[in-house]
């Protein structure tokens, strides 16, 4: 049956004055596609189910194959609920189904198309080997309750990256399970609110820099904790005075990012922590940004306590449109026995164990003197080894003299790129010294009520994704720039013209750049619109279109 | 080094331009004490593309992949037939190498599938919204006893003895921590499920009813009546699926009355890969919209009227609200949540109720040839493609003797209830389509030789 029974499709109205309109609304390579619940139905089906192989099968088969009864009438185990309803899922052929989803891949920009400044999500190139390997059936095609015998390699492959986590960050212990970054600070803070129950201390709050990413402030609120901010001083660090002033009996955690989301580094981070265990804290570590540092710095030399790495940023796997991560969590000898279900350890006999509730007392007890005191599992199965195969194989491409070279392409790239725009785009904190990774900008000298958000989009219209916008808070209309080590010179060189004549046209308040993008797929998008009537599923629309959305007379178009 | 472009002569050109000696003069700012003099101890250096695929081959091949012998394990991990195009299809640059769709004007392609997929799984959770994906089942689960706690401002979730064993530990550990308390049980091995005691929990405290279904061992129970008690006390009911495919086949939670659903997707699109990365679905009414976690595509019009589509209401999320936020979720599933938006385009309404079809056709036939070997026991009067067998011994030692024999048999239940005497006996079978006639003879066989 069809879904969209009326047919309706919205119109794609010819643009302004100088555009030919098509026929189709596609402009060459610039294609226009429709829902699949506009152009499929619920008869088409692209998967064919093969016969069974015995003579005279059963006819419940058959009769499934043949689509006539989708479900034996008798002798099947459902109960009262078998379904009778319709679902209202749309089918394209496979032919159909590649052209419906290549075509909206052409909407997409990417890595590989392009450079991707994302500042504090390191969109570096994901090599392709990674995704060979991760395709591999010994570790595609395993599933996680198999019995341990039958996965060995898979337990080593955590084993080994754990093991290259913690050599790479000078800590004591690594929990592999969490699913993403944010996830990962949701471990970390657990760590340490187990470790100071352990030790019956009842703390409250948890300090958070003002210019913190906002899952910081999200997840310590997640774990019961008040949230306090600590204020950034003029250099764009973390104020010391104000944290030292701050810390008291009460005061649980402190998340500091670092490098911060500045992009600087927290010079004072060893004074920070040492002053933050005085007070009986612990000091949790953003490590979104461990790109700069990888191979040169390592986080237990400052003194932290727990970090998460973001798999999906400074160690290559795909960031796919928006995910799957992985943010395995390395943590100090002080809290690591708090770790969650499951983990992994390898005993003197070279076997890898799979420790989960069952094995925790007594593995503890013949291994760790019965130290490890599991705060619990934060997810069903061991986290992300589709990832845990790719970063490890990125490890062991770059090697200890490769990793420390992405740090130093990375930081040089961005302060290249600091040195080349400064004098046409503010640079807050330039004149405390080099940036790391990432080179911050304000848009201070925009005349004309030119915004960060005009110049962002006439980048896209250069052909480049823009950098992050109004992030960090503190400050003003933020442009964060992290071009990462694997571009190269000719690259950013292309970017840096790019950008400098939109700064310059934005300090000229050219007028025209409140209306970019104009050779996008789409114009800038009405989101106001959006939050006001949301529309987020489907719904078949009237014959004439009467129920769509009528653009918002005010808002971010 | 393969990856990175710059040459020394770059490097030199470019630390002139930036006005710095050498490269450490750029670390200035990390106090000497804490900087390495060299390249960190340890690791080796750099290693071939070939060195690196050789290295992790051989790391694989100590692990028996599922398409390789007779494998019937499940209990919130399926192996199912993945078509082909869906792994060309999520490898395009564009997709695969894209970030979160923060510029909609240059990610329509992320946007419009993010929007699909929602539509997707709203209609085949039977519910009017849903969001672009969690991390997986079990955080979608816990994330749903949150949103629950927040809307009816209750804290005590009554959870089935049918709920996956993972995500009940997922959900203490949340528990211990946010201050919901949570009353559960331990399954029984009998053809009812524990309906009986959700509905008598339910109380004016309570938050949540949380069941899972099909269960966990694989039972399929009315949800209506146990929606009804809880919306009778003011509570909501939050329905579980681990097998997607089950919906082919089986009504809809929420046509039964669940307000929330939510779902582990790896069996549409998604391999099994050891437990991750995988999708969590999450859908509600739309009522309850602005209380959901995560990110949530919408369709607007851009300048020029044509429609589009955003990342929407995102006053709900942390990058808007920091500590008031509905998560913390930032990075979700985007790339899982394609691929099991491709392989449902692909299957439509006619394959997918296929085949669950064929599924359930063959897990119908394999379960009684099971429980015509003597001594064992077909537990569940309802199942969809996984059943419960108790044997007349213990089902551990008896999985890794089927290994011994070449067979994945089945997930025991002293696996997932170590310690626990009533279930150690236990034994769920997983029957998919990826299962051949030959496989079961091998099953049948092997568990013949291991229990008697
Ligand atoms: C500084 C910072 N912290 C935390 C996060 C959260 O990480 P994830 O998105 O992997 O959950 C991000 C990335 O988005 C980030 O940039």
């Amino acid at each position: 049956m069809t879904i969209n029974q009326s047919g309706w499709k919205p119109a794609t109205p010819v643009a302004g004055p100088g555009d030919t309109g098509t026929t189709t609304g596609n402009r060459a390579l610039m294609l226009e596609e429709p829902l699949i619940f506009e152009i499929g139905d619920s008869d088409t089906t692209g998967v064919d189910f093969s016969a069974p192989a015995q003579a005279g099968a059963q006819s419940s088969f058959d009769r499934a194959e043949e689509g006539t009864g989708p479900l034996p009438s008798q002798g099947h185990k459902l109960g009262t609920l078998a379904r009778t309803a319709e679902i209202g899922l749309p089918g394209l052929t496979e032919p159909e189904t590649v052209r419906h989803y290549t075509r909206l891949s052409r909407q997409n920009y990417a890595i590989d198309l392009g450079l991707f400044p994302l500042g504090s999500c390191t969109m570096k190139h994901n090599p392709r080997l990674n995704e060979k390997v991760a395709r591999l059936p010994g570790f595609a095609d395993i599933h996680p309750l198999q019995p341990r015998e039958t996965v060995q390699g898979a337990l080593e492959v955590i084993n080994e990256l754990a093991f290259w986590l913690i050599d790479l960050t000078g800590m004591h212990g690594v929990a592999m399970s969490p699913k993403a970054g944010a996830h990962g600070e949701l471990c970390g803070l657990l760590c340490i609110r187990a470790a100071l129950e352990a030790r019956g201390d009842a703390r409250e709050v948890v300090l958070v820099p003002e210019s913190a990413h906002g899952t910081n402030p999200a997840t310590a609120a997640f774990c019961g904790y008040r949230v306090e901010s600590i204020p950034t001083n003029d250099a764009g660090r973390v104020d010391l005075e104000a944290l030292q002033a701050r810390l008291g009996p009460d005061v649980a955690a402190v998340m500091i990012t670092n490098p911060n989301t500045c992009g600087l580094f927290e010079p004072d981070m060893k004074a920070i922590s040492d002053a933050v265990h005085a007070a009986g804290g612990f000091v949790y570590c953003d490590g979104a940004n461990f790109n700069a540092i990888v191979g040169k710095v390592r986080p237990g030399d400052l003194g932290i306590d727990a970090m998460h790495i973001n798999l999906h940023k400074t160690f290559s796997t795909p960031h796919g449109g928006g995910g799957p991560g992985s943010g395995p969590v390395v943590l100090s000898k002080e809290i690591s026995h708090f770790m969650p279900l499951p983990y992994v350890s390898r005993t003197a006999d070279g076997i890898v164990h799979l420790i989960e509730e069952e094995q925790a007392d007594e593995f503890s007890e013949e291994h760790f003197g019965g130290v490890m005191q599991s705060f619990g599992r934060m997810t069903a199965f061991h986290g992300q080894m589709g990832m845990f195969t790719r970063a490890l194989a990125y490890i062991l491409s770059h090697g200890a003299d490769g990793l420390a070279q992405v740090a130093e392409d990375a930081v040089l790239n961005a302060n290249y790129l600091l040195r080349s725009l400064e004098d046409v785009l503010d640079a807050p904190f330039a004149g405390s010294g080099p940036c790391m990774h990432e080179a911050i900008f304000s848009d201070a000298g925009f005349a004309n009520g030119i915004t960060t958000l005009d110049l962002a989009k006439a980048l896209i219209d250069e052909g480049f994704h823009p950098m992050t916008m109004y992030f960090p808070l503190v400050v003003h209309g933020a442009m964060l720039v992290e071009p990462t080590e694997t571009e190269s010179k000719a690259a950013l060189d292309q970017f840096i013209a790019a950008l400098r004549s939109i700064a310059e046209r934005a300090r000229a308040g050219d007028e025209n750049l409140k209306s970019a993008p104009v050779h996008a797929p789409r114009r800038r998008l009405d989101e106001t619109l959006a939050a006001r009537k949301p529309v987020i599923a489907y719904r078949t629309p009237a014959p004439d279109g009467a129920d769509l959305p009528t653009p918002s007379p005010v808002g971010d178009r | 080094m393969r990856y990175l472009p710059l040459s020394d002569a770059d490097r030199s050109a470019m630390l002139a331009t930036v006005g710095a000696g050498s490269i450490d003069e750029l670390f200035r700012d990390v106090p000497e004490s804490a900087r390495l003099s060299g390249p960190i101890a340890g690791l080796p250096s750099h290693a071939s593309e070939l060195a690196v695929e050789r290295h992790m081959t051989a790391l694989s091949r100590k692990n028996t992949p599922a398409g390789e012998v007779p494998f019937f394990l499940g209990c919130g991990a399926y192996k199912h037939h993945i078509p082909a195009s869906v792994d060309h299809l999520i490898q395009r640059g564009e997709y695969l190498t894209a970030y979160t769709p923060y510029q909609p004007e240059i990610a329509q392609g992320t946007l419009q599938v993010l929007f699909e997929f929602q539509s997707q799984v709203a209609r085949l959770l039977g519910c009017e919204v849903a969001n672009a994906s969690m991390y997986d089942g079990s955080t979608a689960c816990w994330e749903a006893i949150g949103m629950a706690r927040r809307i009816t401002r209750r804290t005590k979730a009554v959870i089935s003895s049918g709920l996956h064993p993972h995500y009940v530990s997922v959900c203490k550990t949340m528990a211990r921590f946010t201050g919901d308390t949570l009353d559960t049980a331990l399954p029984e091995l009998t053809a009812e499920t524990d309906a009986e005691r959700l509905i008598a929990a339910i109380d004016r405290e309570t938050s949540a009813v949380v069941v899972q279904y099909p269960d966990i061992l694989g039972r399929i129970t009315d949800l209506q009546p146990i929606a009804d008690a809880a919306h009778a006390a003011g509570a909501l009911l939050i329905a579980v699926v681990t097998e997607p495919v089950a919906l082919g086949a089986i009504r809809a939670p929420g046509e039964m009355g669940a307000d929330i659903v939510v779902g582990e997707g790896q069996s549409i699109g998604v391999g099994l890969q050891f437990g991750g990365p995988y999708v969590g679905l999450f859908a509600c009414r739309e009522k309850h919209v602005r209380q959901m976690p995560g990110r949530i595509a919408g369709e607007t019009v851009d300048a020029e009227g044509k429609r589009g589509f955003v990342l929407t209401l995102s006053t709900r999320e942390q990058h808007i609200r920091r500590e008031k936020a509905t998560s913390n979720i930032c990075t979700n599933s985007g790339l899982c949540a394609l691929a099991f938006s491709i392989h449902m385009t692909l299957l439509g309404e006619k394959g997918l109720r296929s085949l669950a079809a064929l599924n359930h056709a063959r897990a119908v036939e394999v379960a009684e040839r099971l429980a015509a070997i003597p001594g064992v026991r077909l537990v569940n009067d309802s199942f969809f493609n996984e059943f419960t067998l108790e044997l007349p011994v213990e089902a551990r030692p008896a999985v890794h003797a089927m290994v011994e024999r070449g067979v994945l048999g089945g997930v025991s239940l002293g696996r997932l209830y170590p310690g626990v005497d009533s279930l150690k006996n236990g034994l769920v079978v997983a029957v998919t389509e990826t299962v051949t006639d030959e496989d079961v003879n091998a099953l049948e066989a092997a568990l013949k030789e291991v229990v008697v």
